[in-house]
This record gives structure tokens, C-alpha cells and sequence, in this order.
């Protein structure tokens, strides 16, 4: 029974916690261990990994696949897939790019436009996926080589289509913030977590509810303090945070914040986790089908833009190569189930910051490309090994 | 109270409900039973709102009601909790609980207020578990059909129709089970128990209705009758 008293939640036992772990609750430790070992194998092979230059360098490089892997998390947590993303990503970028450069539109109205053109096309895919009920990796497949066609025809002869150095698309990724406006940031950032996290305990005491131990909060407020100072302190070293980086931190936390704190987002996991079951609690199952894949798409197109503002250029090979399997890559590295109904935006970060400094690191080695995609392929299958043995765990 | 009056149900060739009536009070635990093809199932899902009766209907307080739909049904306080559990294994037990009519503004979820009533409804039907915002997955059978059953709370029903509920478990979550369905009678809600198993039955039920062939076959009260006048009345033996 409650008393008065606060009641603690006590820590797990350690076999509660060894309980935990066998049903897939493995976090985002794994993931974090990987990038620490990263950090240590290629940062002893050569002096300038670690180097504030190359460290900046890789969070410019993280943004636009990054974007587009939490477009692909959203689809992933419907236990869905889409396999477009690479494909509407550059096509989106060449509508914007025709827009602003051969029509001379403004650049902000491109962009919207262009955000439009992903909507669109993900609630084509979201309704042949729910009314005609095709396998969500047909339509995407199909979505893939299609969309890659209306790329190559909408770019027409010309095979490219150049972006203004100072013009506001390429401006994007060569804008830092000074160093006094990064710190604010991190400043209101780490204040504004450990308010929600002192209030919300506050609360949860008057509600006499169990609240996690006050230690406990200290260290995840001190935890992000050091990571979020660090990374400012280092890319301060060098150009400043990019404005990139703040843009897609800040789509990580906004989205976050709308799968844990609204109904939406609480839906979105019922319908990952039983579609049965959400639809008969009375959840438009449809609806919120069809919403993933149009976010799946919307993010993917801002994706396309981003890498299009780093390349200056939009171009024929626009969304393609392996842009696509690094944005899945990233969200199953970074913890998010294939299965559906599992994982966070976090792992889009995580997961594209491990992805990219492998590749980084390599690129820095001058290993040959062939072996940088069969190490890539092999902790794709570790990260997806993981996930299914987390699965069996959970399903005895 | 609640009560089904004369339901006939024709699913092509098969009659599987002929003029069948049941009625149940508040408090009181009434038990279905009869074999496979009996037409509990069908009964169960004229009075859920799945399936429409060719002929005959429900009523409330002697006032006959239309439920067209599973929501008609939920609206006129029936709550249903199925045979497969109908819970999602990756959210928390609060989730689980809310699923479909969270507690919101706008649409912002209200963590608090909900953990505070899911708390407040498990303690109520002395429902123990250590921490609800694990993962349902990681509670016991027992457990999970206690969460299904006190879920069929949320909307303040009138009538909770319980299908096997007892059907996949041991005999201690068994037990608490039945122990929750008892509660459930001291709230003052109505019970219609689905069971194939006659010591259950036995055990928690206030009346037997029995079902042969889509027809009403008897009806007993638990406390003056042996089971094997129940099992007469199911196989259709002269009792």
C-alpha cells in the first residue's frame, strides 16, 4: 500500500535486470560501447580521427542521412519498411533545385514546395500500402525505381543543376554558430532538462507516485552537460557547430517528444506493437499508416535538401548509391527494431555517428571502398543479429 | 440490467442461435457454458456489437437498445475482453490500460494522472505488480489477464464479458483470476463468464446458463446444483 512517504522505485535486481536484457531492453548501450571502441581503434591508427577538424567534418556528414534515417525509424517502428527514402530524397532536391535555380523561385518557397512533393508522395504510399493492401516493401520498391525515373526525367539532358555558393540552400551547411551562441544553447538545453526532470519528480511526489532516486536524475542531467559541452568544446576548436547539426538535433528532440508525449506517437507504438489490438481500443490503424509514410517521406526529402546544400549540386546520382541502406543502417545500429514497436530517434543519431565515423576512420586510412562496404555489412548484421535474438528473448 | 431477449442468428445452412435469452443483473456472475457449436460465441459477439442478430435484440432497463457495432456496445457500458489478450507487449501497463482513450490535453499525454488512476484501479482489484511501466511483456499470464480484465474497467462499465479467461493459465494465476473476477461481482458490475472449465465455473459463478444446439438448455443456480446436472444439460443426457 502507499504511504505518505515518497516512495523510491528501488534499482533492479541484477536478475531483474538480466531479465531486462533478454527481452530486448538493451538500450542504447551497446550502441554507445560500439562508438567508444571506434573511437579508440581508429583514433590510435591515425592522429587526425579524433582531430576537432575531422570530428566537425563528421557531424556536418551526419545530417542528411541522418535526416532521412529518422524518417525511416518512424516506418521501421510500424514494423513497416521503405525502401524509397533514397530515391523521393533526391527527387525532392531536384524539384527544389529546378524551382529556385531554373524557375528562380524563392529558395524558402522551393523548399516548401518541395516538403509538399514528400507529403505527397508518402501518402501514395501510405494509401497503396492501406487500401490496396500491397506489402509495404513492394510499394516502396516500386517507389525506388520510380521516383529515381521521375528524377533522371524531370533533370532532363542537363544531368545537373548547380547551387549558387551563396546562395540560402548552400548557405545551410556552411553556417556555424559563434561560439557564445553555442554555449547558450547548451546552457538552455542542459537547464530546461533538468527543470522538466525536477518538476515532473516534483509531481509525480504530489501524485504520490514512485520517482526515480534524485542521484539518478543529477547524473543523466551531469551525463548530458559532458557530452553536449564536450561536443561544443571540440567543434569550437575548429569552424564552430554547424548550423546542419543544430537543425537535425533539433528534428531528433522534436520528434522524440511527439512519440512519447502525444497520442499520435503512443498510437504509432500500439500499432507497432499489436495491430490487433490497437484497432480494436479504436485506433484508426489506417490513419496512422499512412501518416508514418508520409513522415517517412517528408524527412526524406529535407534529407535530400541538406545533402544537396553540402554538394552545392543536385545531380543524377541524387539520393542514390548507398544513401538509402546507410539511413536504415543507421536506425536498426542505433537500437530500433525491424519488428516494429520498438526503438527511439535516438538511434538515428547514434546510429549514423557509428556508421559515418567507420567510414570516416576508412576514408582517412585510404582503405579501399570494397572493404569499407563489407565492414559496414558486417555491423549492419551484428546490429540485426542483436534485434532478432532480442526478439526470440522476448517472445518465450 | 442488461439482458438478450428471443436472439436468432442463420449463418448460411447452420442455425446457431435459435430464440436464446439471457438475462444479467448487476453483481450477480452469470456462467455460459455448453459444448463446441453450442453458440456461445455467437451469443458473446450479438451482445460485444461484432455480429448483428437476425432476429430479437438486446435490452437495458427494460428498454430494448440498437447496437449496430463493438462501439454501440462500449457505449452502452458492455466491455469485452477477448480470449487472445489484445494488449501491445511493447508498451506499459498504464499504456495498455489507456489504449484508445488516453487521459490528454490536446493531445498531449497526461502520464501523471493516468500512472495515478491505473494505480489506484490495480490496487482497487488488489491486482500486484511490482512496477507497471515495464513492458507487458515482461509480466506473467496471470498478470496479463488481470491488465485485459482491469483495462474492460476503464470506461466504467455495466457488463464485463470475460471469454476463457482462465483458458491459458496455471492454477495459482488461475486462482487470482478467479479472485478478480469475485471483485468484480463486489463492484456491483455485471459478469457474463465464457468457460470451458466447470470448476471454475463452479467456483465463481452466481448462475449456469447453459447453450445445446443454439437454444437455451437449462439454467441453474451454482450454489444448489451438482456438475453433473450442468454436464447433463450441456450433452443433452436426460438429467
Amino acid at each position: 500500500m502507499m504511504n505518505a512517504a515518497t516512495s523510491v522505485r528501488e534499482p533492479y535486481t541484477p536478475k531483474e535486470a538480466v531479465e531486462r536484457l533478454r527481452h530486448g531492453d538493451l538500450g542504447a548501450w551497446p550502441v554507445v560501447g560500439g562508438l567508444i571502441a571506434i573511437a579508440i581503434v581508429f583514433g590510435s591508427l591515425n592522429e587526425h580521427f579524433l582531430s576537432p577538424e575531422n570530428l566537425t567534418n563528421l557531424a556536418l556528414q551526419m545530417a542528411a542521412t541522418g535526416t532521412i534515417s529518422l524518417g525511416i525509424i518512424m516506418v521501421l517502428l510500424l514494423g513497416e519498411i521503405d525502401l524509397s527514402a533514397g530515391s523521393v530524397s533526391g527527387l525532392c532536391a531536384v524539384i527544389m533545385a529546378i524551382l529556385s535555380e531554373r524557375l528562380h523561385w524563392n529558395p524558402l518557397l522551393a523548399i516548401l514546395v518541395a516538403l509538399v512533393a514528400g507529403a505527397l508522395i508518402g501518402s501514395l504510399h501510405g494509401l497503396m500500402f492501406t487500401r490496396l493492401r500491397m506489402p509495404s516493401f513492394v510499394v516502396t520498391l516500386a517507389g525506388l525505381i520510380g521516383w529515381q525515373g521521375l528524377l533522371l526525367y524531370l533533370l532532363g539532358s542537363g544531368g545537373i543543376i548547380n547551387l549558387p555558393f551563396d546562395g540560402f540552400v548552400a548557405k545551410l551547411s556552411d553556417t556555424w554558430l559563434p561560439s557564445w551562441a553555442a554555449w547558450a544553447v547548451t546552457a538552455v538545453l542542459v537547464a530546461v532538462y533538468a527543470a522538466s526532470g525536477l518538476i515532473g519528480r516534483r509531481r509525480r511526489i504530489a501524485a504520490e507516485l514512485p520517482v526515480t532516486a534524485a542521484w539518478w536524475l543529477a547524473t543523466k542531467v551531469g551525463g548530458l552537460a559532458v557530452v553536449l559541452a564536450g561536443a561544443v568544446l571540440v567543434m569550437s576548436a575548429d569552424r564552430g557547430v554547424p548550423l546542419l547539426l543544430v537543425i537535425f538535433g533539433t528534428l531528433v528532440v522534436a520528434l522524440d517528444l511527439v512519440l512519447r508525449h502525444t497520442t499520435f506517437g503512443r498510437w504509432m507504438y500500439a500499432v507497432g506493437g499489436n495491430v490487433e489490438a490497437a484497432r480494436r481500443a479504436g485506433i484508426s490503424v489506417t490513419r496512422i499508416r499512412v501518416l508514418a509514410f508520409v513522415l517517412s517521406s517528408v524527412l526524406a526529402a529535407f534529407g535530400g535538401i541538406l545533402s544537396a546544400s553540402r554538394l552545392s549540386a543536385v545531380n543524377q546520382g541524387s539520393g542514390g548509391s548507398d544513401i538509402l541502406l546507410m539511413a536504415i543502417a543507421a536506425a536498426v545500429i542505433g537500437g530500433t527494431s525491424l519488428f516494429g514497436g520498438r526503438g527511439r530517434t535516438y538511434a538515428a543519431l547514434l546510429g549514423i555517428l557509428v556508421i559515418q565515423s567507420i567510414t570516416n576512420g576508412m576514408y582517412l586510412l585510404s582503405v579501399d571502398s570494397s572493404v569499407r562496404y563489407m565492414v559496414t555489412a558486417a555491423v549492419l548484421a551484428l546490429a540485426v543479429a542483436i534485434d532478432s535474438l532480442a526478439r526470440r528473448g522476448s517472445a518465450t | 440490467m442488461i439482458s438478450a431477449r428471443d436472439i436468432s442468428k442463420r449463418y448460411g445452412a447452420v442455425q446457431a442461435l435459435q430464440g436464446v435469452s439471457l438475462d444479467l443483473p448487476p453483481g450477480e456472475v452469470v456462467a455460459l457454458v455448453g459444448d463446441n457449436g453450442a453458440g456461445k460465441s455467437t451469443l458473446v459477439k450479438v451482445i460485444a456489437g461484432a455480429v448483428s442478430p437476425d432476429s430479437g435484440g438486446i435490452v437495458i432497463d427494460g428498454r430494448p437498445v440498437h447496437i449496430g457495432n463493438p462501439h454501440d456496445a462500449q457505449r452502452l457500458g458492455i466491455s469485452t475482453v477477448y480470449q487472445d489478450l489484445a494488449l501491445c507487449e511493447n508498451l506499459d501497463v498504464v499504456a495498455n490500460l489507456f489504449l484508445g482513450s488516453e487521459r490528454r490535453r490536446f493531445s498531449v499525454l497526461r502520464h501523471i494522472r493516468m500512472e495515478r488512476s491505473a494505480r489506484d484501479l490495480l490496487t482497487s482489484l488488489d491486482v500486484r505488480i511490482r512496477d507497471i511501466r515495464v513492458p507487458v511483456a515482461m509480466l506473467s499470464g496471470g498478470q496479463r489477464q488481470s491488465v485485459a480484465i482491469a483495462r474492460a474497467l476503464i470506461g466504467e462499465p455495466r457488463l464485463v464479458i470475460l471469454d476463457e479467461p482462465t483458458a491459458a493459465l496455471g492454477v495459482e494465476q488461475t486462482a487470482q483470476v478467479l479472485d478478480l473476477i469475485r471483485r468484480l461481482r463486489e463492484r456491483g458490475l455485471a459478469v457474463l463468464l465464457i468457460s470451458h472449465n466447470l470448476a471454475d465455473v463452479r467456483a465463481v459463478s452466481d448462475r449456469v446458463v447453459v447453450l445445446r444446439l443454439g437454444r437455451n438448455a437449462g439454467e441453474f443456480r451454482t450454489a444448489d446444483t451438482s456438475q453433473e446436472s450442468i454436464v447433463a444439460a450441456i450433452t443433452g443426457a436426460a438429467a
